[in-house]
């Protein structure tokens, strides 16, 4: 194992007792977990291969309960890990033994809509997808499209400012919320922001959006919706060379063309891809592009004239154009499947870099150089517009010096990342994963500027511990306000 | 009064860092073109930008530009535009309505968050900054973010400081996401609407999958007929469908005429301006609130007389009061936060900026996070004290 976890604290572990009644005080029925058999379903997220059974589990239904649950355990010093659908990749809500995980799953309510404003308030324990759900009958959706999206939490989303496939023109997580009710460490509840596009003082919610549970428990979000485009149509495009395929996705840019969504997928992800999915995906190329359009039928047959005549000048090998709304979701599935896919063909790490576009061609033979240094297989799948990249690092988890080449392979291939100009991770986060590699990105003092602002808002970080900062990361004294 | 004017991060660190330890607040100026928005500050000293200059990095097939906090914003939509594309926010110029001289700066465009009518579909300048440099008031050189439009590694610094207006630190690199330049743009214009009537038609448009990226109303005032404005933009085919689209959709509301380009680029930059109260003596109210809570919202400013201006399908509402006495600033805060949004005294005599609250109060709980945000930054208060709130 690569990732250490602080030993759990004893003085925190023999409260078990006295925490159990806290909670069941506050959360009365069946909110409060104690059975080892049914804390087993916390121990860890998608990021399996690390798992930590927590001292309990409390699902509290309402802004109040969570309230009055971190004013105890702010007071008694107990850490506490929030948890939407425990979906994260980079082990974002994973626990300790010592920490109450506080899961939202129970809070999903819709507790708003407002087409005319264009804006929805939900609780934070609804799955992103249902937050589309409900308002497509009315031609509406949530923009952000993380690949779980069926399963994740929006407060996950918050917490990991999500990205997905589409926000390339829509943004991510960040750019697509107006409100959060926050509960501070010692349990007081906050409005911040809320149905106009601006809120005053300092952009708490750029602040938040992303925090990964490190500053508070968010219970409510108000989120933009957006109107639905006429219609979407993916085009499908094969290249015998990576550099063709990367030199179409720049020159479709530069010519003023912003697609709705660029993703890339190289030989290996195609085949596997393929093999499950039956998506149509071509065999003999070495690299694929998935460039979506929104619009009406004049609007996206304009701007596809265009782009097919970008890519025949980088010598494309395959085009297929969508005719259906079938041949649509098939282009799809085998993209969207990506993950899953990888999964029936052997154990992976998926990785979650970002790099500058124009370094492509260079990143995928460091990938490639990185990855065949340590005796394993990768597949490459991207968001090509934006230059977010999720190498899927390949092994077997039944031999365990395999799992660590491959975590050290994972983790060469985001110093390299940085390296390039690029940043650890573009949209899972940093979690327990990135934590120790943090100073490949950032010097002493970044850090300290980070750790400060989460001293001063969880001054005994308790909030999520051992999380995005390395364990000796620096810190100040609790810094006094400014007089 | 001393005027520090650094010309490397590690000099401007170094004036900070001294500050620091004598005491002395500083003042934090980029062009100075807006120097009267916010509460007056007072200090001893000024640190000016203005050498911190030059475009580093500019990658159009990336899509992302970084630039010297003091460089000229003029400079950067210059090498934007010479490659067809566009910063998305189109940042208002303040200098029309304070009558300023002298060059907006990248740095205060940040600072201040500084966006326009295009804030509606494209976000504002908060929304375009991925990557910052700045000192803060311990006089330390601290990055955040960088050069990729995905990033999520660690905390958001780069959010939690833009509109922070130079109470957290002093910036000296900016980079921004950008966008191609439209092909075209068109206006549909209506005239003759109440406000509830404008502000149902502008949300009809923005709740079309039209893409409107302008959204304004200017209600009658003076003998003027009422305007309402809806701005769509893009290749020469889209803009052709959308025209007769948006055309059809607004038909209920009552005749549509459409602008073509010169006349609707100008349109949208006095609106962008606040170019309504350019050239007169009224304090002018920036007021952001849900759009559908705008007519209510007129509706309590009425006893101020107020000369509006609705921008953002609503969401935006620009109101010009009489600059005596508290410029109505607690009719305007009880409005506001009444409609669900808050309220910025933009424009006003230094005297009624240092004698009403300029921004909304924040509630208790959340004043107190904002005063730990400036405690992590700035602990011994050194950078534009009180710009924003007392001690903060």
């Amino acid at each position: 194992m690569a990732i250490a976890f602080p030993a759990p604290r004893v003085d925190v572990l023999a409260k078990r007792d006295r925490v159990i009644a806290a909670l069941k005080a506050i959360v009365p029925g069946e909110g409060v977990i104690t059975e080892e058999k049914e804390r087993r379903a916390f121990e860890t997220d998608a990021l399996t291969s690390y798992r930590r059974l927590p001292m309990v589990v409390v699902l509290p239904e309402t802004t109040e309960q969570v309230a009055a649950i971190l004013a105890f355990c702010h007071a008694e010093g107990v850490p506490v890990v929030a948890r939407g659908a425990g979906t994260s990749l980079c082990g974002g809500s994973i626990p300790q033994e010592d920490a109450v995980v506080l899961g939202v799953a129970k809070m999903n309510r819709v507790l708003d809509v407002n087409f005319a404003d264009r804006t929805m308030r939900v609780e934070a324990g609804i799955t992103n997808l249902a937050i589309s759900g409900e308002v497509a009958h009315a031609g509406f959706f949530y923009a952000p499209d993380p690949s779980s999206q069926l399963a994740c939490t929006i407060a996950g989303n918050v917490a990991m400012n999500s990205g997905g496939a589409h926000c390339l023109k829509y943004g991510v997580t960040a750019n697509n919320i107006l409100g959060l009710k926050l509960v501070t460490v010692e349990g007081e509840i906050v409005e911040i922001g809320g149905g106009a596009l601006d809120s005053p003082g300092y952009d708490l919610i750029g602040l938040l959006v992303g925090s990964e549970g490190q500053l508070g428990v968010v219970t409510e979000v108000t989120v933009r919706i957006l109107r639905q485009a006429e219609g979407a149509r993916p085009v499908l495009f094969g290249f015998r060379e990576i550099a063709q395929a990367g030199q179409t996705v720049s020159d479709i840019i530069g010519a003023g063309i912003i697609p709705v969504a660029i993703e890339y997928m190289d030989r290996e992800a195609i085949h596997i891809c393929e093999a499950f999915a039956k998506a149509g995906y071509p065999l003999d190329v070495e690299a694929m592009l998935i460039i979506e359009v929104e619009g009406s039928d004049a609007e996206m047959e304009a701007m596809l004239v265009r782009i097919v005549d970008i890519a025949r000048r980088h010598d494309v090998a395959v085009v297929k154009e969508s005719k259906s709304a079938m041949e649509t979701a098939a282009i799809w599935k085998g993209r969207k499947s990506a993950f899953g896919a990888t999964g029936r063909v052997a154990d992976y790490i998926c990785m979650d870099g970002t790099i500058p576009t124009g370094r492509l061609p260079d990143v995928l033979e460091g990938i490639d150089r990185i990855v065949k240094g340590y005796g394993l297989r990768v597949a490459n799948v991207f968001h090509a517009g934006d230059g977010n990249l999720h190498p899927l690092v390949m092994f077997n988890v039944n031999d365990p010096a395999e799992q660590v080449k491959a975590e050290h392979a994972g983790e060469d291939i985001l110093r390299l990342c940085v390296q390039l100009g690029g940043c650890l991770t573009g949209e899972h986060g940093v979690g327990i994963e990135k934590r120790d590699l943090m100073r490949e990105q950032f010097t002493e003092v970044d850090l300290l500027q980070q750790t400060r602002i989460k001293t001063a808002l969880d001054p005994k970080w308790i909030l999520n511990p051992a999380k995005v900062f390395p364990l000796d990361a620096p810190r100040d004294e609790a810094p006094r306000e400014a007089a | 009064m001393t005027l520090h004017i650094p010309s490397s991060p590690a000099e401007l660190a170094a004036v900070v860092a001294a500050a620091r330890s004598t005491g002395t607040p500083l003042a934090v100026a980029g062009g100075g073109t807006r120097a009267g928005l916010g509460r007056p500050v007072q200090a001893a000293a000024t640190i000016s930008t203005e050498r911190l200059s030059g475009i580093t990095l500019y990658e159009p097939a990336e899509l992302v530009i970084a630039a010297k906090a003091g460089t000229p914003l003029r400079e950067v939509t210059e090498a934007l535009a010479a490659k067809g594309q566009r910063l998305p926010f189109e940042p208002m110029d303040h200098r029309r309505l304070y009558g300023t001289s002298g060059e907006p700066t990248v740095g205060g465009v940040a600072s201040a968050n500084v966006s326009g009518p295009a804030r509606i579909n494209l976000g504002a300048a908060r929304d375009s900054m991925i990557g910052l440099k700045f000192v803060n008031g311990l006089g330390q050189d601290v990055k955040s973010g960088g050069r990729v439009m995905k990033n999520v590694t660690g905390l958001d610094l780069v959010k939690a400081l833009a509109g922070s207006f130079g109470t957290l630190a002093v910036f000296h690199e900016v980079c921004f996401k950008v966008l191609p330049k439209a092909e075209g743009e068109r206006t549909l214009a209506m005239t003759g609407l109440s406000v509830p009537q404008a502000v149902a038609a502008l949300s009809a448009a923005l709740g079309s999958p039209f893409e409107p990226t302008g959204a304004a109303h200017w209600p009658a005032s003076g003998g003027e007929t009422a305007r309402t404005l809806i701005r769509i933009e893009g290749f020469a085919a889209p803009l052709a469908y959308r025209t007769d689209a948006l055309s059809k959709l607004l038909a209920p509301f009552g005749a549509v005429e459409t602008l073509e380009a010169d006349a609707s680029a100008g349109l949208w930059a006095d609106i962008r301006d606040a170019a309504a109260f350019a050239g007169t003596d009224a304090a002018v109210w920036r007021i952001s609130v849900p759009p559908s809570a705008a007519p209510a919202l007129a509706d309590r400013l009425a006893p101020l007389e107020p000369r509006l201006m609705l921008d953002w399908g609503g969401g935006l509402v620009w109101a010009g009061v009489a600059a005596t006495g508290d410029a109505g600033a607690g009719r305007v805060h009880a409005a506001a936060k009444a409609a669900g949004g808050y309220a910025t005294l933009v424009r006003a005599p230094e005297t009624v900026r240092g004698a009403v609250d300029v921004f909304s109060p924040a509630a208790g709980p959340l004043m107190a996070i904002q005063r730990k945000m400036k405690a992590s930054f700035d602990p011994d208060g050194v950078l534009n004290p009180g710009r924003m709130y007392p001690g903060v």
